[in-house]
């Protein structure tokens, strides 16, 4: 037996947590149990932040993604209710040959790479007068002082993204699906026209939710 | 490591007060429920429960005995993991952000512990070396942000409950809190961005620290006073709407929904969690007040007798949590897309707004 | 301490487990929720770099990182939601025409 400090112990449990956890992201084949997965291996890397002593960040991770961005895609998945996967018409077979193959060549590749690095951990100095490493205080003053250029590209981005998100989901006005369905009919290809639309209420529920 | 006297005291401390956080988190839906079914009884003019106990002061333990021992219904058209997975998902998230509630301060000295010490050694032969104690379980530096974050994860609680009860009832209020919840999250955020602002600090214990004294000898420190008196009112708006009570319980809206998203939870331990849960989510909201607006800990005499700071502290908190009952007793419901409304249109602009004015006068201020 | 080849070998196998996810789920939600796996597996290298050259500089990249994958969802679900109106699908294979 190698005797293994705790923070190792910590370490491998959340990998495999979210190794496990990712797998089952990418095999099941209802969207809402991938969903769960991807939360969990969040979770799990926010705890492998915390080993690295990066706090702030980990109290992102869970906030940002754990509890707004995930939250989005299962809200998503339940109002188009994907119960599951439709059955598939493959046309691309092919991938499913290849994925395996692929995935293990890229794994090797990169474990290959990993191992060679040999950087040791240096113990963690604070000079006088500077913010401790990975607390707020030292993320907010670099934020905001050398990276303030990157911070407010970042916010003009978060802006057009908001907007843009409106225009597309918003729900469309009786001119505007008219125009759309003389389009669709001027395209003369039924096999393409649009089913019927979706549910009143759903549409409703979308409607309020934008 | 080297486990010496001191780090097992501290552990020991530690799981200590951890327990005691519990035995708070565990208590406050048992006597909620109590002061909730008599203050609302009262407020319309009705008896309430008087029965079992002095004052019906045991229905909530009959209650909770009679949750236990019901039998378990799983219906049969749920989806059986996620349906018995959600309350526990609730009941966790709650119950760890209990752990950086700020009691009191640090360092207060423990009364006796001379005679304790000396006890202990008399009983047992361990030599104590008890001095002082911090009157919190841990305070540290994103103490704020992981509120948050554990918070936030309560969300998927009530999405899958919706989710997994396979009914329309439950699938609509799952659809509807999840909405409400991310929208007012955001209010809710932004406005203790403005505390930040004035605090600059994430500490729980350090923003209690900075609202100590008073200005002229008479009004507190308290942030609620200095400048965020609008920042408070989102705030406690917007946790109300975040915790789905009147007026904002629209996930559970009996009139529509039946029960919303616990609709199928008959009555077992499960439904106790979901229930347990928010009242739980209802402490932490109302602790976060108190620390971040109403001084925390802070009151008359406590810098000579710190050991009256979990005094006030919890004065303060069962003051938001009557509020709770009073808006319950007072106002209607909103209809959904009024909800909606409010949320975006007027308590998120109001929150930029106050953000804008901390930062302003902070500028000039400090 | 945990060597930093570890936090490495586990970045790099959430990565390949994203790349291969994206290849075989045909569902447009489970790919994208497989972009955000890779994201995230990127963010755990930045992070590990940040901690072994002691430079919060690695931390500033991974809050942008995040502010990008927010937008990105809300774009991105955005413009499922529009698609799945028109067509009722959520399979890729379905939705390769850029016209209805």
């Amino acid at each position: 037996m190698i005797e293994l400090p705790i923070q190792q112990l910590i370490f491998l449990f959340l990998a495999a947590l979210a190794v496990f956890a990712a797998f089952n992201v990418i095999l099941q084949r209802n969207p809402i149990y991938s969903a769960l997965s991807l939360i969990i291996t969040m979770c799990a890397l926010a705890g492998t932040f915390l080993l690295l002593e990066a706090q702030f960040v980990a109290a992102m991770q869970v906030i940002v993604y754990a509890g707004a961005v995930m939250v989005l895609f299962v809200f998503v998945i339940m109002l188009l209710n994907v119960r599951t996967e439709e059955a598939r018409q493959d046309r691309v077979k092919y991938l499913k040959l290849v994925t395996p193959l692929l995935f293990v060549a890229l794994l090797a590749e990169v474990f290959f790479v990993a191992r060679s690095v040999t950087t040791t951990p240096a113990p963690l100095v604070t000079p006088a007068g500077e913010h401790p490493f990975g607390t707020v205080e030292a993320i907010g003053e670099a934020m905001f002082s050398s990276y303030l250029f990157p911070f407010e590209a970042t916010s003009v981005l978060i802006l057009m993204a908001m907007v843009g998100a409106l225009v597309l989901a918003r729900k469309r006005t009786a001119q505007e699906a008219e125009t759309l369905g003389k389009i669709i009919e001027d395209a003369n290809q039924p096999s393409l026209a649009p089913a019927s639309p979706v549910s009143e209420l759903e549409e409703n529920k979308h409607e309020l939710a934008a | 490591m080297p486990i010496d006297q001191q780090s097992i005291q501290f552990f020991v401390g530690i799981l200590l007060k951890i327990v005691i956080v519990f035995v708070i988190g565990l208590l406050s839906p048992v006597s909620m429920n109590w002061v909730e079914r008599r203050a609302l009884a009262w407020m319309q003019m009705r008896l309430g429960p008087n029965r079992t106990g002095p004052f019906g002061l045991l229905q909530s333990i009959a209650d909770g005995i009679k949750f236990a021992f019901k039998e378990d219904v799983v219906p049969l058209a749920t989806n059986k993991w996620l349906y018995i997975f959600a309350p526990v998902v609730a009941v966790v998230p709650a119950f760890m952000a209990t752990i950086v509630y700020p009691l009191g301060p640090k360092d207060v000295p423990i009364p006796f512990a001379s005679s304790i010490n000396s006890l202990v050694h008399s009983i047992s032969g361990i030599e104590l070396n008890l001095s002082t104690m911090d009157l919190h379980v841990t305070s540290f530096n994103v103490g704020l942000l992981y509120v948050l974050a554990v918070t936030s994860l309560g969300v998927y609680a009530i999405v899958l409950a919706g989710w997994a009860s396979n009914s329309k009832f439950s699938l609509l209020g799952g659809l509807r809190s999840s909405a409400q919840m991310v929208s007012y999250e955001l209010s809710l955020s932004l406005a203790l961005v403005g505390v930040l602002l004035q605090a600059g600090t994430t500490d729980l214990v350090k923003i209690v620290e900075m609202q100590q004294g008073a200005y002229f000898g008479f009004i507190p420190k308290w942030f609620v006073f200095v400048f965020q008196p609008l920042g408070f009112f989102i705030y406690l708006i917007s946790a109300i709407a975040e915790t789905n009570r009147t007026p904002f319980d629209l996930p559970e809206a009996e009139t529509e929904l039946v029960g919303g998203f616990h609709t199928e939870y008959s009555s077992s331990l499960k439904f106790a969690m979901l229930f347990m849960a928010e009242y739980v989510n209802m402490l932490t909201v109302s602790v976060l007040a108190t620390a971040m607006f109403l001084g925390g800990w802070s009151g008359p005499f406590v810098s000579q007798f710190p050991l009256l700071a979990p005094v006030y502290f919890l004065v303060k908190v069962a003051f938001f949590m009557f509020l709770y009952i009073w808006l319950r007793g007072t106002l209607p419901r909103l209809r959904y897309d009024q909800l909606m409304n409010f949320g975006w249109k007027f308590l998120l602009p109001a929150a930029l707004l106050n953000i804008f004015i901390s930062a302003t006068i902070g500028l000039f201020a400090f | 301490m945990v060597p930093l080849s570890w936090y490495l070998a586990l970045s790099a196998a959430l990565f390949t487990i994203g790349v291969a996810g994206v290849l075989v789920q045909r569902n447009v939600i489970s790919i994208f929720m497989c972009i955000e796996l890779m994201l995230n597996s990127v963010n755990l290298t930045l992070i590990a770099f940040s901690r072994f050259l002691n430079q919060s500089t690695g931390q500033l990249f991974v809050f942008i990182v995040m502010a990008v994958a927010a937008a990105e969802a809300a774009v991105g679900l955005a413009i499922i939601i529009s698609v799945f109106r028109n067509r009722e699908t959520l399979s890729v294979d379905e939705e390769s025409l850029l016209k209805l």
